[in-house]
């Protein structure tokens, strides 16, 4: 689709289908997500924006009858291939979900849990690796004196800046945020989006939301997706403001359905 | 790359996924295995008695460890009546049970009053069969057997059933005490089953005007019945096996009577209170084969139980 | 129409009293149950019955060395039973999504959780008691472990299936490895609700007479040898209950009261901390 010549390419996707059984939910996609900006996929629900997202990490892997074929190159390298190992894919990449999902341990174990699983940090460096992950997630100043408590315990604002230092304390390449503020108040959507505004001067990151001003604000490259297809993909001020497809102006400007 | 990524790393989780895949694999099986080897056991057990008797063991009511010669046909009734008995007096007694505890109960009473049901389950067999014994049969046999005797026992075809000496304790008073035992299983699976039914399903009869006892008798029990047949095949299971409060007030005697009230014996009390002095290789495996024919009876019971609330949760499964 | 209905109606109010009827039937038997045990158990509990061991007929005496045995016997067998239940439990929520194992063992267990109890002291007769020449407290404790394993799993399953997907998923999107999410994340977010159900399986057990009968036996003097038979609760319960002797009713009848007691204690405790756990969460 769109060439973008001052970036670098960090995924690319070739003909990517995927498939829930029998039914196809994502038709031979392509696109390619530029390295350290900020990829947002809009779309009505169903439209195939998660089940993207879910192929990245291929945590669809966890459950039966759900495969993707064609290729998604991370650096060059097919992550689809049957060779390639999840849990250090999974470690490249990491997630952020809809729902805060903190672990049933403090809010230190939270974090130390992902940087514990392929570093063996020093416990000296370990409270640095928390303090810096907490402090990127904005999320240090409220969390340093209660880093015994467990986590599930926290706002549920806060919770979600929690799993975003988890990913990041794991030091992944890439981002993946689903829909991380549709279960949060305004004030702590705010938070969010500040946040990864700065976290994208060190990761790649991809967000899916149903939020098209959140899109707008947050994003440097919009992908409009429809019932599996991909319909535009470009800059984001392009798209919202001089959108080439027909169906992507009906969906922005609320003509949809 | 990141250099932290070590393939060390890698590899040991690789094996240790695979390892403890497997041994929660291995513990799995191991269910299998145990159904399997008390099976075979079993068998193995009673090869003496099935070679010396054959099929004769089920139909014979001989039971004499002098000549011996065994027969599995008291026993065998015994247990069937005992819970027979048990169930004639549970399965109306649980649906009221449940149904004041899905429909008729305020709601701050629920709790407490299923927590007291779930407590009369957990009182252990052997208090029902020494309270059977030292309080109930003794009340049985001043107050109501006299009178069963007297007004029952002149009946043609019934008669025969309640005739007698009043003992207190009998194949009657066995299967009031299981009944009593098997109450709370049977109610909790029926609750449980009433609930599953869809409010809307509910709330639709009851706004053409039908009346609480008519929501139940023509919406919800007719959605549940296979599931409140489980219920009642899991309390059957559960009376067939029961041990301790039978033994104490079946009185234990090898004989077959047309009466309920006379003492009779069941297959679990005659292995209570025989297998530890058995003397000889037939009588003890002749007793082993009465307790292969208990687990036989009771897998099939509860395989069918099992079953059926298995068909309620799959058709509650493809409705939603 | 009138009558008709009035007819209705009237059925409505015989069918519902029925039912408060058979309410107030079923408590009836705990509550009478419950008071027979006070009034017979109550004047019988000393210190004596904690101190003494078992009596002979006609002496008087107490049952520790009952409680004792009933006591160790109950902790190895939930020691056997636990980490295989844990174990199996774990397998059928995490592991079970795909072949024949799963569905044939989740059945299985089904099937064993409610077999009669006295036929698993019958198999353990046969396959070790018989092969050793003699009862023993290792029997009994066996006998109990396999009353223990089918509950286990069964709560283990329920509860890990409770825990929601999402959780997994988050510790799998980190790159932590199945058998790291399982251990450290999924296991612990249903810890309240597995202990429960041990502390029911231990509840079960420990009122169980059946499969004692012909494993541990009984044992009259202080035995703290597993190889040795040995004295618990009910067994001794069951004898002195059924014996001509006074002494030795009066100690059955402060056994059950202490047995049922104990039972119903823990299984309150057991529904106490779930319902904790669910209102944290």
């Amino acid at each position: 689709m769109s060439a973008e010549k001052t970036v670098t390419p960090k995924l690319v996707v070739r003909d990517l289908n995927f498939y829930y059984g029998a039914e196809r939910a994502l038709k031979d996609i392509n696109l390619t997500i530029p390295e350290k900006m900020v990829t947002a996929f809009i779309g009505p629900s169903g439209c195939g924006k998660s089940t993207m997202l879910r192929t990245f990490n291929r945590m669809y892997q966890l459950y039966p009858k759900q495969k993707a074929t064609g290729e998604v190159l991370l650096d060059g390298e097919n992550i689809l291939d049957k060779k390639q190992d999840l849990n250090t894919l999974r470690a490249k990449i990491g997630m952020v979900f809809q729902k805060p999902t903190p672990f049933p341990m403090s809010i230190y174990d939270n974090i130390a849990f992902g940087a514990k699983l392929y570093e063996n940090l020093s416990r000296h460096d370990m409270d640095e690796r928390v303090e810096w992950a907490l402090r990127k997630a904005a999320l240090w100043t409220e969390a340093k004196d209660k880093l015994k408590q467990s986590g599930t315990g926290l706002s549920g604002g806060q919770q979600q800046r929690l799993c975003i230092a988890r990913a990041i304390a794991v030091k992944p390449q890439i981002l993946l945020l689903d829909e991380p503020t549709s279960a949060l108040d305004p004030i702590s959507t705010a938070h969010i989006e500040k946040l990864i505004d700065e976290l994208k001067a060190e990761f790649t990151i991809i967000i899916v939301t149903h939020n098209m001003q959140q899109a707008a604000r947050v994003s440097d490259y919009t992908a409009y997706m429809y019932l599996g297809d991909l319909i535009e993909f470009g800059d984001t001020s392009t798209v919202f403001t001089n959108p080439k497809r027909k169906e992507t102006e009906d969906y922005i400007t609320g003509r949809f359905g | 790359m990141p250099t932290f990524l070590r393939e060390v790393h890698m590899k040991r989780h690789n094996l240790l996924d695979i390892l403890f895949r497997n041994i929660t694999r291995l513990s799995a099986f191991a269910v299998l295995v145990l159904l399997v080897a008390i099976i075979v056991s079993l068998i193995v057990g009673s090869v003496p008695s099935i070679k010396t008797f054959g099929f004769q063991f089920l139909t014979s009511a001989e039971w004499d460890p002098v000549t011996n010669e065994f027969g599995a046909l008291v026993p065998i009734v015994g247990t069937l009546i005992t819970s027979a008995i048990a169930l004639l007096i549970a399965i109306p007694v649980s649906f009221g049970i449940a149904l004041f505890l899905t429909e008729l109960s305020p709601r701050w009473l629920r709790r407490p009053l299923g927590i007291a049901i779930e407590l009369l389950a957990g009182v252990p067999s052997i208090i029902y069969g020494m309270w059977g014994l030292f309080v109930f049969a003794p009340l049985f046999a001043d107050y109501v057997q006299p009178w069963l005797i007297e007004k029952l026992g002149p009946l043609p075809i019934f008669g025969p059933l309640f005739q007698g000496i009043p003992m207190g304790i009998g194949v009657l008073t066995a299967g009031i005490i299981l009944a009593i035992m098997v109450i709370p299983f049977i109610a909790s699976v029926m609750r449980d089953v009433f609930e599953v039914v869809p409010t809307l399903l509910k709330e639709s009869a009851y706004g053409l005007g039908a009346t609480t006892w008519e929501v139940m008798w023509q919406v919800v029990l007719p959605y549940t019945k296979i599931g409140v047949a489980g219920g009642i095949m899991l309390g059957l299971g559960r009376a067939l096996g029961e041990t301790m409060a039978v033994t104490f007030v079946i009185g234990n005697a090898h004989k077959l009577s047309a009466s309920l009230l006379m003492p009779g014996n069941s297959i679990s009390s005659a292995l209570a209170n025989e297998f530890n002095e058995a003397v000889g290789e037939l009588y003890t495996s002749a007793l082993v084969e009465l307790g292969l024919i208990l687990f036989l009876i009771t897998f099939i019971v509860l395989s069918l139980a099992r079953y059926m609330l298995h068909m309620l949760t799959k058709r509650e499964g493809s409705t939603t | 129409m009138l009558t008709l209905y009035t007819r209705r109606r009237l059925i409505n109010a015989i069918g519902l009293g029925i039912s408060a009827l058979a309410m107030l039937f079923g408590l009836l038997w705990l509550g009478w149950i419950l008071w027979t045990l006070l009034a017979n158990g109550l004047p019988q509990l000393s210190m004596a019955v904690l101190t003494q061991m078992t009596p002979p007929p006609n002496s008087t005496g107490g049952l520790l060395n009952a409680i004792a045995g009933s006591l160790m016997m109950t902790f190895l067998a939930a020691l056997i039973g636990t980490p295989i239940g844990i174990l199996a439990g774990t397998y059928l929520a995490e592991f079970g999504q795909r072949g024949w194992l799963a569905p044939t063992t989740r059945f299985i267990n089904d099937v064993l959780l409610s077999a009669p109890s006295i036929v698993i002291g019958l198999f353990i007769y046969e396959m070790y008691v018989v092969k050793i020449g003699h009862f023993s407290g290792w029997a009994g404790a066996l006998a109990l472990s396999i009353l223990v394993i089918p509950i286990v799993i069964r709560t283990t399953e329920n509860m890990l299936r409770l825990v929601p997907n999402t959780l997994r998923e988050a510790a799998a999107a980190l790159g932590a490895p199945q058998w790291k999410v399982i251990n450290l994340v999924t296991l612990r977010a249903a810890r309240a609700g597995i202990i429960t159900g041990v502390l029911l399986a231990v509840a079960r057990i420990s009122g169980e007479t059946a499969p004692l009968l012909f494993t541990s036996l009984n044992n009259q003097f202080w035995s703290s040898d597993m190889n040795q038979p040995m004295a618990n609760l009910p067994v001794v319960i069951f004898q002195f209950a059924m014996s001509p002797y006074q002494d030795w009713q009066s100690l059955a009848w402060a056994g059950a009261l202490l047995i049922t007691f104990s039972v119903l204690s823990l299984n309150i405790l057991a529904r106490v901390l779930f319902r904790q756990k669910s209102t944290t969460y």
